[in-house]
Order: structure tokens, then sequence, then C-alpha cells
């Protein structure tokens, strides 16, 4: 499939023409780690307000940060995964502003100089076609606290367990074209980094969000901007923060898009501003705009050192990266055969990728993939359950799939097994044994079977000689017979001798 | 045994090594002189006579048992910008009062788990911003020193006024400060003490609340060269809490004092005679000079051209740092709180009340230079300086082991002389001080003489990063060719 194909141009239409979306995504997510970026706090999430917050974290007077290595290790493997450029001086600035839950009155921050610069990476469309993505930057920086203001009608109050937690900042290039694009930048990004282990990628558990930046600009525009790199081709972009789901990042794009268009249409003009989005109206609101914009008096924070990287660290940090869904996925389709469709699917998520290879480890991949991708996942689905929860385990998908692939057991006797597996459990060459499915490969009792169908059907034998095709009557009673347990090409070939066709 | 007042540190170390005196005795002492002078000095921010005592009977407890420290059992004033576990400790501003931390600070640590004890703890300009001691919540410092024939209260110098009043009162045998353009040193000068600031990152400053952090030093004053080297030992050390903390062994700066000094070559820079500094001060600088020619020094006229453009570039990386570092006193946590209409408004009220003027006037000029379309004409031009300030001295080590200058322009002052002046004239204090913070290299004041009113005046030894033992060695020879003994007279 090529990439960025143009045939997947996104358009709105317009009173005065067709519109097209030009989209970069800042996304927050939270550093894998268990303490926090400059603190030794837990980063457990769910415990009861304000117990995991050490004296950095309430900033009390003369306290100090000190950098957690894990943190910065996590950042550089991310960058590493984004097929970027890792940067081996970095620093820490202050981003100045006065909030409840933000208690050093600042928050430490990558501004000029960040862990990691340049990078791309290849997202996938839901037709399969694939985008690339440009990465602009990823930075380390702290999270504030919790505001809660529905405790109290008079009052807020502050949590502080997220405070000081480690956030990674990645930045995109504006290179995505559509709502649908941006679900799927977000979801690749999401795997890459489950499969790092670098972050959790639960966005319901704020483990990742995105702010959105959207602008609209009229066809041709766009390439002329790819062409430049000069952002007077595009058109004033709106910021979008802090949204939670791909569902409500593909909603606000929409609905942004969509004001801007009309805005412009009726002669107006976009104001570069900060929005939120509203989830339960599915619009767009003003936070504030450019000229409300907060000054935050960036300066290289004082109490800490630059961070410089050995090239040694960052090289045993390669050294020892997991295999990516990219590479999984090309390695899937080359050594294992498997087809683009197959594969896509079994690498996106790091889970059931770990699941399939623990059945390739006992069973035929070709078959495995099928069973894994159509019984297992549609099973899971159905029943809303995830991989990691399956009642059927690698194990015993590999022992059935084993016995089809032996002979053992037809496809069709093979499902049976799966649905005892589901829901009893059990060994299932075990099943087969007691349960009598084994499949029927004695032709010396299906050939007792045939000669008595043939010799109680002679105008059926007929025809077959006259028509072939109709052989299959014969194929179904045989089946029928022996309780669907006979082997079906066995079933052919002693059908096709005795009739002579 | 001598006056227990009069004694230097090691005296009084020895003293209670040899058991002639407990600790809780000579403890209880200093409390007491500490009450009974707070009247007239008001350098005590608090004195918890029980927590001291405790301390004491513990510090006694453990000589019993044979695990005597290297200050065991010696009575010590600590700033009340250190946080002490337990004790009040507001930097000598409304917006922390009430404020107990439950830690301690790295370097008074340090102090007690040599065994020292603390008597009190000691006022200071809020924030540790002033030259005068002048800002504190609780009112002016009074030095104990007068001019001759005079009774006009004079201020310690600042920020650090409350350690040296009350120092040089005899209470405590030495006295933690801490030096972000001269805090250190400047009131050591006004008050014929030892002040010393080491090399920036040799004393940690975790739990010390921040000014400047990047300016910020802890060190320490001593009525001698030898006591402020042994105090400045023991607080110094690797703190992993601090990320700016040195990794590095503290060198034996007490044993540095014994060290000759023959041969070692000293730089007199020329951009330290300013227009209108008292000819007494120029006199005793040459006098220095000449002290240590004495003692086999070789004389070397050096140039640190950018030495004019330090206060400047202080005045803007400082408050910059101040502006963001005093974000956290908000009224939300801890300290002060005054409600307000609503979230902003209980800021403004909190912080309008919680901060004396200025401290204010530098959060202000610190958010200034701080802010978009300033940031580069201020802050970074600053920071340029900053390093050349810092290669003009590298240049200097090139030819010199040490540099000689006064520690201030001016002896001691009287208080409210310059309330009604440009705060400029406040900030001019610190002109022979300022630039080792920015370059973050060792330097000291050693008591030297005394002008013609009979005020104390000190002369400053700074040398380059980590060589805190070369600035001992001539600090001790010029104690020992000075032969400061002068004392306040007691009127407190």
């Amino acid at each position: 499939m090529p990439l960025d194909d143009a045939s997947h141009r996104y358009t709105l239409p317009g009173a005065t023409g067709e519109w097209e979306i030009v989209i970069g995504l800042e996304v927050h997510a939270q550093v894998l780690s268990s303490a926090k970026l400059f603190s030794g706090a837990s980063t457990e999430f769910g415990a009861p307000p304000n117990t995991h917050v050490s004296l950095v974290d309430a900033a009390m007077p003369g306290m100090l940060p000190v950098i957690n290595q894990r943190c910065v290790e996590q950042a550089v493997k991310t960058g590493l995964g984004l097929n970027a450029k890792i940067n081996r001086f970095s620093r820490f600035d202050r981003k100045n502003y006065f909030y409840p839950d933000l208690p050093q009155g600042y928050q430490i921050s990558q501004f000029q100089f960040p862990i990691v610069g340049e990078g791309e990476i290849v997202c996938e469309r839901d037709d399969g076609s694939r985008f690339t993505v440009g990465i602009e930057r990823l930075h380390l920086e702290q999270d504030a606290g919790k505001s809660i203001h529905d405790l109290d009608p008079n009052a807020t109050y502050v949590d502080l367990n997220r405070s000081g937690v480690a956030l990674m900042e990645i930045v995109s290039r504006p290179h995505i074209r559509s709502p649908q694009e941006a679900a799927a930048y977000m979801r690749t990004l999401r795997t890459i980094v489950r499969y790092l282990d670098t972050c959790g990628g639960d966005m319901e558990k704020g483990q990742m969000r995105a702010d959105v930046n959207v602008s609209v600009c009229r066809p041709g525009q766009y390439e002329k901007f790819r062409e430049t790199g000069d952002f007077k081709h595009l058109g004033t972009r709106c910021e979008i923060k802090n949204v939670n789901s791909l569902r409500f990042i593909m909603q606000a794009i929409e609905y942004e898009a969509r004001r801007q268009i009309d805005i412009i249409e009726e002669g107006g003009k976009i104001d570069q501003e900060t929005r939120l989005f509203d989830a339960n109206t599915g619009v767009t609101r003003a936070m504030r705009s450019k000229e409300e914009a907060h000054d935050y008096r960036y300066f290289p924070d004082p109490d800490l050192l630059p961070l410089v990287l050995e090239e040694s660290f960052v090289e045993g940090i390669r050294a020892n990266l997991p295999e990516l869904p990219e590479a999984k996925r090309e390695r899937f389709v080359e050594m294992l055969g498997l087809s683009e469709y197959d594969a896509s699917v079994l690498t996106a998520d790091k889970d059931r990728a770990d699941y399939f290879e623990a059945v390739i480890a006992g069973a035929d991949a070709k078959l495995s993939a099928n069973w894994v991708n159509n019984e297992l996942f549609g099973r899971l689905n159905k029943e809303g359950l995830s991989i990691t929860e399956s009642p059927v385990s690698p194990d015993q998908l590999a022992k059935l799939v084993s016995l089809i692939t032996s002979s053992v057991i037809s496809g069709k006797i093979a499902k049976e097994v799966f649905e005892i597996l589901w829901a009893e459990g059990g060994d299932p060459e075990r099943i087969v044994e007691s349960r009598g499915l084994k499949q029927v490969t004695d032709t010396g009792a299906i050939e007792k079977v045939v000669d008595e169908l043939i010799s109680a059907n002679p105008a059926q034998a007929e025809q077959v000689k006259a028509k072939p095709q109709t052989l299959g009557w014969f194929v179904g009673q045989v089946m029928k017979a022996t309780g669907g347990k006979a082997n079906p090409q066995v079933v052919n070939e002693i059908l096709r001798k005795k009739l002579g066709v | 045994m001598s006056d227990v007042f009069s004694m230097s540190l090691l005296e009084a170390r020895d003293a209670l090594a040899k058991g002639d005196v407990s600790s809780a005795e000579l403890t209880a002492a200093h409390v007491k002189a500490a009450e009974d002078a707070q009247g007239a000095l008001n350098c005590f921010t608090v004195i918890d006579p029980e927590h001291a005592l405790g301390m004491a009977k513990a510090s006694d407890a453990r000589r019993a048992k044979g695990e005597a420290g290297a200050l065991e059992g010696v009575p010590l004033v600590i700033k009340d910008l250190f946080a002490v576990k337990g004790v009040e400790t507001t930097a000598s501003s409304n917006i922390l009062k009430g404020f107990r931390p439950e830690y301690e600070s790295s370097v008074t640590q340090n102090l007690w788990d040599a065994g020292a004890v603390m008597v009190a703890k000691a006022s200071m300009d809020e924030f540790a911003m002033g030259s005068s001691n002048e800002t504190a919540a609780t009112g002016p410092v009074v030095n104990p020193w007068r001019a001759k024939g005079s009774d006009e209260k004079l201020v310690p110098g600042g920020s650090s006024g409350g350690s040296v009043s009350a120092l040089s009162a005899g209470i405590g045998y030495g006295a933690t400060g801490t030096d972000t353009g001269g805090s250190i040193r400047q009131p050591a000068a006004f008050t014929g003490l030892v002040g010393v600031k080491p090399t920036y990152g040799r004393c940690s400053r975790w739990g010390v609340v921040a000014f400047a952090s990047s300016l910020d030093h802890p060190g320490a004053f001593g009525k001698t060269v030898r006591d402020s080297a042994l105090l400045t030992q023991t607080m110094a050390g690797h703190d992993p809490k601090d990320s700016t903390s040195y990794p590095g062994a503290v060198p034996d700066m007490l044993g540095a004092c014994d060290k000759p000094v023959k041969g070692l070559r000293i730089g007199v820079p020329k951009e330290y005679r300013v227009d209108g500094m008292p000819g007494e001060i120029d006199a005793l600088w040459a006098k220095g000079v000449e002290w240590l020619k004495a003692q086999g020094c070789e004389i070397v006229d050096i140039s640190l051209p950018m030495t004019k453009y330090a206060l400047p570039a202080y005045y803007i990386i400082a408050p910059a740092e101040a502006s963001s570092n005093l974000a956290r006193y908000d009224g939300m946590r801890y300290g002060l709180r005054v409600e307000g209409e609503d979230l902003i408004d209980t800021y403004e009220k909190t912080r309008a009340a919680g901060f004396g003027k200025e401290v204010q006037r530098r959060i202000l000029i610190g958010t200034y230079v701080l802010s978009a379309g300033y940031y580069d004409a201020y802050y970074v031009k600053a920071l340029k300086v900053r390093r050349r300030i810092y290669e003009d001295f590298q240049a200097a080590f090139e030819k010199v082991d040490a540099i000689l200058t006064p520690t201030t322009p001016s002896a001691a002052f009287g208080i409210g002389s310059k309330s009604k002046a440009d705060p400029i004239e406040m900030y001019l204090n610190d002109i022979f001080t300022v630039t080792a913070n920015i370059a973050g290299i060792p330097a000291m004041s050693v008591p030297a003489g005394l002008d013609k009113a009979g005020l104390p005046l000190g002369l400053q030894v700074i040398t380059r990063a980590l060589n805190e033992e070369t600035m001992f060695s001539v600090a001790a020879a010029i104690e020992d060719a000075a032969g400061f003994t002068a004392k306040p007279e007691r009127w407190w």
C-alpha cells in the first residue's frame, strides 16, 4: 500500500467551495515509572487524595528537585521508538504561573532544549492504508495536581497525588489531515509506547491526553506548506486543550473545522486562541485569546543541572529496545507468510501480539493467525473482554490448532472444542479423546460407509458419474453418517475411486 | 577556663572535651545571654530554652558514652533561613509566620551530627534580601558595635545580621549564614567577625529557604579564621538531595589555616578601587598587601574588567530567580493566608500582607526581567555578563593564587540612615562581594582593623573554585598579622 496516498484526501464542503483540515497534536503521555520526575513519591493511580505527596511535591520551603533517572531512560526509549534524534544535551526550564494545584508556582518543563528532537512514525488508516506523521519534539515535564470543584459549592479541593508525576509531551508536525487520521495517529502512538513499556497508554486513566491544534485551508495550500515549510500557507490555528478520548478528539476536530469554515465564509477571521471541548454538547468554547495568553516567563531552572547523556547510555537503551510494531508487522508478513491485514491486526496491540507469539511457539503460524484473529478476537469482542482476560490460554489454543494440522480433528470439530475450552477449560487433546471427537481416517471404516451409501442410492451414484460436481451430496451423507468425524479428504478420495470420477 | 563568652569555638570545644564545663552549662549560659540581649539587639527570631537545653543534654549524654563529634556540645546560632525540624522557620517573613518544618536542612543536620547545639534562630533581612537587616518582619537588628562616643544604633549588615549581631555580642561560638550577594561577608566585616562563603555547591542548599538558587551559598561565621574553617568544613559535603551539590571530598580547611603563605601570588584588582571609598579602607587594603608581602607572598596587580557590570547583572539574575522561587508562598498550603473574594483576591491579599516592601520590589523586578519581550534584553544579557565575570576570574587565577580586596566600601552605618535613599545606594554595599557569588568561587572576610570611629573593617580573600584551602591559609596569615582583638563594648 503506498504511503501518503492522495486518494485519502479529506475535504469539507463549504458555501464557497471545498476546505481541508490541518491538524497537529501535542500528546501528554504519563511516563511509566514508580516514582515521580523529581521526587521519590509514588505514582500509583487511585490512591486516597494527598497520600502520594513528598515535601518536594508540596513545594515546602527549601525543597529541591532531583531528577529521576528512570524517567530519563523512558523518554530516551520513547524517542528511539519514534525514530527520533536523542539530544545528548537538554535542559529543564521553569514555566511560571499561579494555580492552587501547582504548588511551586511553576512547572518544571523543557522549553528551549528538549530531550528528544525530530522523528517520524507510520500510522495506519481504518482501510489499512498508511501515512507518515513527523514528530517535532518530545520533552519531559511535571504534571500538576488535581483541582476538585464539585465537593463543595464554595470551595475547591486540591489533590497533589499527580503533582510532579513525569509526563512526556510529544509534539507532532501538522501532518494530520482528518479526524480519522488523528485517531489513527493516537492509536499508533499508544501502540508504540505500550510496546516500549514507557507509558500505560490508558486514556481513561489520564495516562494519555491530547491538545489538538486545528486549522482549515483551501485545497493545494497544505502542499505549498509542505514544500516551503512556511506556515503562511495555512490557516490560523486554534488549540483545543486536554481532550481525553479518541472519540472526543475526532468530534472536537469535526466541530472546530466546521466552526472555522463558517466564520471564514461569513467574512470573519479566525483568532488564534485556546479552546475547550465540552464532551456533553460536542462543541468547543473559547478559553483564552492570544492576548490573554499567559506570559510563562520561562527561564532555566537553577536548581537543576543541564541533562547531559553519555553516548553509551543512549546506545545501551537502543541495544535493548524491544521489537516495535512496524518491525513486527513486517516480520509477520515476510517470515511467517501472514497477510498484511492479519499482521496489522495482530500487531496493533502489544498484548495481542504477545498472545499470538505465544500460540505460534507451539503451532502453525498461518492457521494460528486465523484462529486468533477470527475465533478468539471475535469471541472476545462479543463478550467485551480484553486479550489478557481470555479464558483460552495461548497454550490451549496452540494445542487446538496443532490437532487440526495433524488431522486429528477437522476445523469444524475444532470450533466445537473451542467452545468447550471457552466454557469449561481443559486440555484440548484430552477433550477430543474423551468425547470421541477424533477424526476418522481409518479408510476401511469409511469405505464401509461409502459402499453402503452407494448401494442404497444407485440413482445418485449414476448422476455423479454424469455430473461429477454432485459428489458433494455423497460427502455430506458420509459426514452425517460419521457424526462429522470422518476426514473430509479421505472421504473424497474414496468416493472418487468408488464412483470412478 | 576563661570567661565562657570570650572563648573561641576551638577553646570551647576543648573545654568541653576536658570536662571543664558541660554542654548543658554552657548552653544555659548562652541562652540566658541571648534572652538578655534580645531586647536591645533584636537579633533572634526564636529563643527556645527547652529545645536548646534538650540538645545540650543529649550532647552530654553522647559524650558520656564516648561518642563525641567534631563540634560536640558547642552552642551555635542558626540563621532563620535554615529549616530546623519542629522549630519555627520564617526567613524573617510574615508570610511564613508559624511555619514549623517537618524536616531538617542538610547543613544543620551535618552540624547536629557533629554534636553541635542550637542556642537560638537568628533574624535576617526578609528572605535574605537586604544589606542592613532592616527588612526583617520582626524589625531592625542592632549592631553591638557603636562609633566611639556615640550611642547611635548601627546596622549589623545583612542579610545575615542576626547571626553576626549575636556572635559579636558573644552569644554562641559560631553561626550559620547564607550569602547570595555578600550576605555573609558584609555583616562579618561590619561586626569584626570572620565570614566564609565557600564554593557554590560545597554546602547543600537542601532545606535552606531559597532566595536566588544559582547564587545562594550557605556558609559560616566565626570569631576566628580557624573557628570558621572548622564550622565550614563540618557544614560542607555532598548531598544527593541537592542536584547542584559538589560530589567531591571536603578539604581539610582547618589544617589549611596552619599552612605558610610564602610563595603564594596575591592579586590586587585595580577595579576594586572605587570613587568615594573612604581613604581608611584604601589604607587598610594597602596594609593587608604589606602583611602578606612580609610573609613571603608575591603581590601581582591584576585586572577584572567586567567588575563594573557585576552589580547590574546580579540585580537581574537574583530577582528573576527570586520571583519564581517565592511563587510558592501563595497562602494555599502553609504560612500566612488572607482570605479574599476569590482565588486571585486571596493570592493578592496574602502576598501583599505577607511580603515586605523590599521583597515585593524584587519580585516585581524579577517578574519584569523575565517577561516576554524583556527576557533577552535583561536576563539573557545578564547571563552573558555572568559568564564573562567568571572568565575574568579564571584569567586572573592563571596569574595568582588568591585575590585580596576590601570587603565593603564602608563601615557599618546608622539604622534608618539609608531608608530615604534610592535603593541602589543600599545595593552598592555588595559591590565588592557580589562578583564571587556570580562566579560561584570561594570568598571570605577577615577582620583587619578599626576605622577612625572605632568600627571594624574587613578584608576579603577570593580564590578559585574548590580551593578553600588556599583561601583559609591567606585568611589565617592576615589574621595573624592584623592581630585584631577588638570587641564591642558592652552596652546592651
